[in-house]
């Protein structure tokens, strides 16, 4: 699906944020990218749909080279790849509905854009994301009006209207409190395995990340440290990615994890509904 | 004990004094009385002329006494000027507004490409390097006297006024909105028309209307070297030393301002 050989990244400054990073994502599932600030885990999300220019390596979403498209052709692979983002990135001045559809401007043209006007399918496929994050009667509430968890639903659900066959998501929850934050990564996990759509997650929040990712890479300074499943996460890999720290505390946290997504999820849907009203 | 008496004791107390923005007082005296010297010498330069201060005074009221009360008789001019006037706003401001989108947006740094950029910047700051009197006077040399020559030179004011605002307007636009969208594979037509547009309408449409507002004001000035309207006509009657009527067009135009200023107040309360 998504293999990357040996990625390089040097920005102008002459900072290396990238060295020589190589992996393969095969199946539909959630890697979560754990490292510390400034180890090029947003560098690394954003080289993928070239909103940040790699300086070398290659990148195949299955058998497109990425780094070798000229703009249109990047416009249509970028149409596959669903982002989301930290601050979420909505259209401040848009409506949810109109947010939601903004997924769909790669399909669209010129005129339907200025004048708002989507296909049909477009519009149920919207309102069928919406109920299923728990935004029901929404759409036409502006994106200013919303408190975070919830912008992150829509930016969640803008992302999925792509249809897309790879989620870049950069930090879906640092801004938000600990129970939105496990809110929003229960929705983005169990969408992603819903629809077969495999995640890259870049995540700060160790804990979070190893109770919701099926696989974790590790980055450090650049560089691929650790690549395993979360499971293995365990002192000695946290020390080798972050340096010397005591980790009981997190690996505790993680050992007494008792909602991890798919214990019991026949009743996801109906937690995620009562998460949303209360 | 000992760390009172130590705090205390003169000779071991830390020195502290304000920090000064000059910290060597010979420069910063020596600054300060080049400044006072340099005021003094310009004053005595100047050749300000106390008795010719003082024969204007009554030259001063001899003129307000000839502008009352003021004459409106001539009512027909006085409509024809002011009309101009509006319409010379009216056409410069709505002409302005569309030529500032385009040159708005490629003044924008975060969405056009440097050389774009820096053409379009060159290109604002010249339009605002010279005033608009200055500007009318080579239209009026150009294309003679008349309206034409005015609204010429409201459009390019207003041109460089609205995509300046706008141009600015757009650099602060938050960078993460303009990365979703492109991140979705939507064209630059489509970001401006789904992701910019959106952002800086509200602010767009104010600043024009405040322009429209200026451009009545401004308009009534230009005419004063010849470019059309009511100030064509106020220039006119000084020359002409009709006095009472020099009043009522000045009358006219403080009740147009008025008018444009109060619509313009109320057009923006709208917006918000």
């Amino acid at each position: 699906m998504l293999k990357i050989s040996s990625l390089s990244k040097v920005y102008p400054t002459g900072t290396t944020a990238l060295k020589n990073v190589s992996f393969t994502v095969e199946e539909p599932k959630v890697v979560t990218i754990i490292g510390p600030s400034g180890a090029g885990k947003s560098t690394l999300i954003r080289c993928i749909n070239r909103l940040v220019e790699p300086t070398s390596g290659t990148i195949m979403l299955d058998d497109v080279g990425i780094l070798a498209l000229n703009r249109r052709d990047l416009r249509k692979v970028r149409r596959r790849m669903g982002m989301i983002f930290q601050e979420y990135n909505l259209v401040e001045r848009l409506t949810v509905m109109e947010n939601l559809l903004s997924g769909r401007l790669g399909y669209v043209g010129f005129w339907r854009t200025y004048r708002r006007v989507f296909p049909p399918k477009d519009v149920a496929a919207a309102f069928a994301l919406l109920e299923r994050v728990g935004l029901s009667g929404y759409q036409s509430t502006r994106a200013d009006a919303l408190s975070g968890g919830e912008r992150q639903r829509v930016g969640i659900s803008r992302a999925l209207m792509q249809q897309p066959d790879l989620l870049l998501v950069d930090e879906p929850t640092a801004s938000l409190d600990p129970k939105t934050s496990r809110q929003i990564m229960r929705i983005l996990v169990e969408l992603a395995h819903e629809r077969g759509t495999p995640a890259l997650v870049n995540m700060h929040d160790v804990g979070l990340a190893q109770s919701f990712a099926d696989r974790v890479i590790g980055l450090r300074g650049g560089e691929i440290v650790f690549d395993g499943p979360a499971d293995r996460v365990t002192a000695n890999v946290l020390t080798e990615i972050y340096g010397e720290e005591d980790w009981s505390t997190t690996i505790r946290q993680v050992e007494n994890e008792t909602d991890k997504p798919g214990k019991g999820s026949s009743d996801g849907k109906d937690s995620l509904v009562r998460e949303s009203l209360a | 004990m000992m760390t009172a008496s130590s705090l205390t004791d003169r000779g071991d107390a830390p020195q502290w004094h304000r920090i000064r923005t000059i910290e060597n007082r010979w420069a910063r005296h020596g600054l300060t009385a080049l400044a006072v010297v340099y005021l003094a010498w310009s004053l005595a330069t100047l050749d300000i002329n106390w008795t010719r201060l003082g024969d204007g005074l009554p030259r001063a009221a001899n003129m307000v006494l000839r502008m009352l009360p003021p004459d409106f008789s001539r009512w027909g001019l006085l409509f024809k000027g002011t009309l101009e006037s509006v319409q010379m706003a009216l056409a410069a401001s709505f002409v302005g507004m569309i030529l500032a989108v385009p040159v708005g947006i490629c003044g924008a740094s975060n969405l056009v490409p440097k050389p774009v950029y820096l053409a379009a910047r060159a290109f604002l700051i010249l339009s605002r390097t010279f005033h608009e009197i200055i500007v009318a006077i080579f239209f009026v040399k150009i294309f003679g006297f008349g309206p034409l020559a005015g609204v010429l030179t409201l459009i390019v004011a207003s041109t460089s006024f609205i995509s300046k605002m706008l141009a600015e307007d757009i650099e602060n636009m938050p960078p993460g909105q303009l990365e979703a969208i492109r991140a979705t594979g939507a064209s630059f037509p489509q970001l401006l028309i789904y992701c910019v547009s959106p952002q800086a309408l509200p602010r767009y449409l104010g600043v024009s209307i405040y322009r429209l507002d200026a451009n009545i004001r401004h308009s009534t000035v230009v005419g004063i070297v010849g470019a059309g309207g009511i100030g064509q006509v106020l220039a006119a009657s000084f020359s002409r030393y009709d006095y009472d009527f020099s009043l009522a067009i000045l009358l006219t135009i403080v009740s147009l301002v008025f008018v444009g200023e109060f619509f313009s107040n109320w057009v923006r309360n709208q917006l918000r």
